[in-house]
């Protein structure tokens, strides 16, 4: 009697284990909403990536259809060479745009693409032409203040102030 | 004056050499262990009937705990997400302190304190009692037929309840964040999973679990086997594991966060 | 004796550590086939680490224990396992598995050793409980059983693969005269019925002298005295007279060895200067 009420047990223990196992991978992890391996791959050149790591989301519309699969160096181009890897599911036009967008104002970096017109679809090894680079907000409120100091120099501080919590050009 | 100077001196060196000494007999005792754990895999049902003892009698402490922890972060982390506008991310706060560090260390932690000490005093009564030796005599070694089993039940039963904690702490942290609070329920699901990594957190967590297990039943059976046979040994050899155990660890814990930070993103 | 002797303890030295105060010191005896023998001597004398030597759980400094012809000096593990397997050992307080029922703990060796089906375990098991009156007592645990009732319980799983050799660490410690009776009784009933031999640590001197055939006198690591117990309690060697009569006055002194009385309490002349 007592024998199998161990074993009921112990098959309960490990069950409930790997249940929770489950659920931390699929209800809190992101194994549910990635299929590795039914991806392809498309390059795109940029300027500058600004915060953007390997395993960022890619977004299309908001929605995430991919993942940063590699990121490195190209030393003749001086440019960074970012490798994307996209869901199988969905396909985009030859024409399409990546740029280097960040969610909120101090959050992530992720990459948008936004979807151009030709009839054409990209297909694995392609790249995409038309690059935005990534917004640095150091460059972005040095040139603010810059253009606003030449303007009206009394008024420059507190506008420039006021002006920080949404600057131009950063929100898309 | 010398004297005097030199006793704490040397009642330290002795702690030290104890201590290194006490670290020597500990590794070749793991390995003694590994080398009798064949009886254990055969005979698998010795090993189900520890995991009940170690695991399944410690799941209250762990499911009740888990659910607390995961409650005071959810409360903790929206008190300062809130300064900065950023409830949404609640969700991703309690889900990655849990499953990398909080869900690990609290549950190897409270395993220790509740199934070490338990093994220690059990191996150590049963050393007072002769019954180690008695199964010496009876040509069945203690090793592998009292210690082995409860060794792989402590590796086995550890990543369980780590993960049950991890369950058990989101889910705290849903109800307070969630229904108790008001953020949103979908962006606190779809912001955790977006930002918690099933390889590099959930089973970088695990890893480091497993680790754990390994050294609390390590120590938890060697400090009952190594325990002078009277009851005040018994009883200092049960404090002990739960004191090494706990800095064990620790220790343990920065040293495979930092290999895991290098190895990751 | 002129029996082939199944135990052999030849000249054997012990100290726990190297350099450590000798706890044997050249003991020689033997225990022949089929026979019991008592090792007896005062708490302390070493006794106890003498069984220990030839249950192989200890080895010898110096010196050599034979079991039927083998050493064990240099004897490895395994073999030294295989040759325990024909041993039985009950420990000074049972040593019952506490987390076990009489049952199991009487079934613990049959079923280690043996893939014996479980009917014939179980046939096997209570004929062993009945031999020592404790089958009615099968389901309890052992915190159930009393001082008495556990010694049996340990006396049934020491013989239930009937063993070659039994051996006995103080029996009869902690008992009532008649649990006591009924152990002795025990003891030398399943020596004979399974044709065993038979070696008893005690320092109970009435009980030993009743049931068994020799007695080796222990003291202080060495053999004082031997002799069939009719011999031991006429024995004029003054050290076997007040161990047999229990007796205050003799070789070993009532006091621990100490300074004169009159140093310690600072009677003696120049005692307070020194």
């Amino acid at each position: 009697m007592e024998r199998t009420t161990i074993d009921l047990w112990f098959g309960a223990f490990v069950a409930a284990g790997f249940a929770a196992l489950l659920v931390l991978a699929l209800k809190v992890g992101n194994l549910g909403a990635e299929r590795s391996g039914e991806t392809y791959k498309v390059q795109a050149r940029f300027d500058n990536i600004g915060g953007l790591k390997v395993r960022a989301p890619v977004r299309s519309a908001g929605v995430t259809v991919g993942r940063v699969a590699d990121i490195h160096f190209d030393n003749q181009r001086y440019q960074a060479d970012v490798a994307l890897a996209i869901d199988k599911r969905f396909s985009f036009p030859k024409d399409t745009s990546a740029a280097i967008l960040t969610s909120g104002l101090l959050g992530e970096n992720y990459v948008g693409l936004d979807a151009g017109g030709d009839d054409a679809k990209l297909k694995a090894g392609d790249r995409i032409a038309i690059t935005q680079s990534a917004v640095v907000l150091e460059r972005l409120i040095g040139q603010f203040l810059f253009s606003k100091a030449q303007e009206e120099p009394a008024a420059s501080a507190p506008a420039a102030a006021a002006a920080l919590p949404q600057p131009p050009g950063l929100k898309k | 004056m010398l004297e005097r100077a030199r006793r704490p001196v040397q009642a330290l060196g002795h702690r030290v050499i104890d201590g290194v000494w006490r670290t020597g007999s500990m590794a070749r005792f793991f390995a003694l262990v590994l080398a009798s754990s064949g009886t254990s895999l055969q005979r698998f049902r010795l090993v189900m009937r520890e995991v009940y003892f170690s695991g399944v009698l410690s799941l209250v402490i762990i499911v009740v705990s888990g659910l607390f922890v995961g409650m005071v972060l959810g409360l903790q982390g929206y008190e300062t997400l809130q300064k900065y506008g950023a409830t949404e991310s609640i969700g991703v706060l309690v889900a990655l302190s849990l499953v990398r560090e909080l869900g690990p260390v609290v549950a190897a932690l409270l395993f220790a304190s509740r199934a070490g000490s338990a093994i220690t005093a059990e191996i150590g009564l049963m050393k007072v009692t002769e019954q180690l030796s008695a199964m010496d005599m009876m040509a069945v070694s203690p090793m592998s037929r009292v210690i082995a089993p409860r060794f792989w039940a402590g590796v086995i039963s550890m990543p369980m309840l780590a993960a049950l904690f991890e369950c058990m702490g989101v889910f705290g942290g849903y109800i307070v964040a969630v229904v108790l609070i008001g953020v949103d329920n979908g962006a606190f699901w779809s912001q955790m999973q977006s930002s918690v990594d099933f390889r590099y957190d959930v089973l970088n967590g695990m890893v480091k679990s497993f680790v754990f297990g390994i050294a609390i039943t390590v120590i938890a059976t060697f400090e009952g086997y190594d325990a002078p046979p009277t009851a005040e040994g018994v009883s200092r050899a049960t404090t002990r594991t739960v004191v090494s155990s706990a800095l064990t660890i620790l220790a343990l814990d920065l040293i495979l966060t930092s290999l895991m930070l290098r190895g990751g993103t | 004796m002129p029996e082939e002797a199944l135990v052999d303890v030849r000249s054997v030295n012990f100290s726990y550590a190297a350099g450590r105060r000798a706890v044997l010191e050249g003991v020689t005896l033997k225990v022949p086939r089929g026979r019991m023998v008592a090792i007896m001597g005062a708490s302390g004398s070493g006794k106890t680490t003498l069984l220990r030597l030839i249950g192989g759980q200890l080895r010898p400094t110096d010196g050599d224990v034979r079991i039927a012809g083998r050493s064990l000096r240099l004897m490895e593990p395994g073999r030294l396992y295989d040759l325990r397997r024909r041993m039985g050992m009950l420990f000074q307080f049972g040593a019952l598995f506490t987390d076990m029922s009489v049952f199991e703990n009487v079934a613990f060796p049959v079923r280690e050793h043996t893939g014996l089906p479980e009917r014939i375990v179980r046939d096997l098991v209570l004929m062993k409980l009945e031999a020592v009156g404790m089958r009615g007592a099968q389901r309890l645990m052992p915190a159930e059983l009393s001082g008495g009732m556990a010694r049996r319980v340990a006396l049934a799983r020491a013989v239930v693969l009937d063993p070659l050799l039994v051996m006995y660490d103080e029996p009869f410690a902690g008992l009532d005269p008649i649990a006591m009776a009924v152990i002795g009784e025990l003891m030398r009933k399943l020596n004979d019925a399974l044709g065993a031999t038979s070696i008893v640590v005690s320092h109970d001197v009435v009980e030993c002298l009743r049931i068994v055939d020799y007695v080796y006198l222990v003291a202080d690591g060495a053999i004082v005295a031997e002799g069939t117990p009719e011999a031991m309690r006429r024995s004029d060697v003054p050290y076997v007279r007040q161990f047999v009569q229990g007796a205050l006055e003799g070789p070993v002194p009532f006091h621990y060895p100490a300074h004169p009385y009159e140093h310690d309490v600072r009677l003696a002349p120049g005692a307070g200067h020194a």
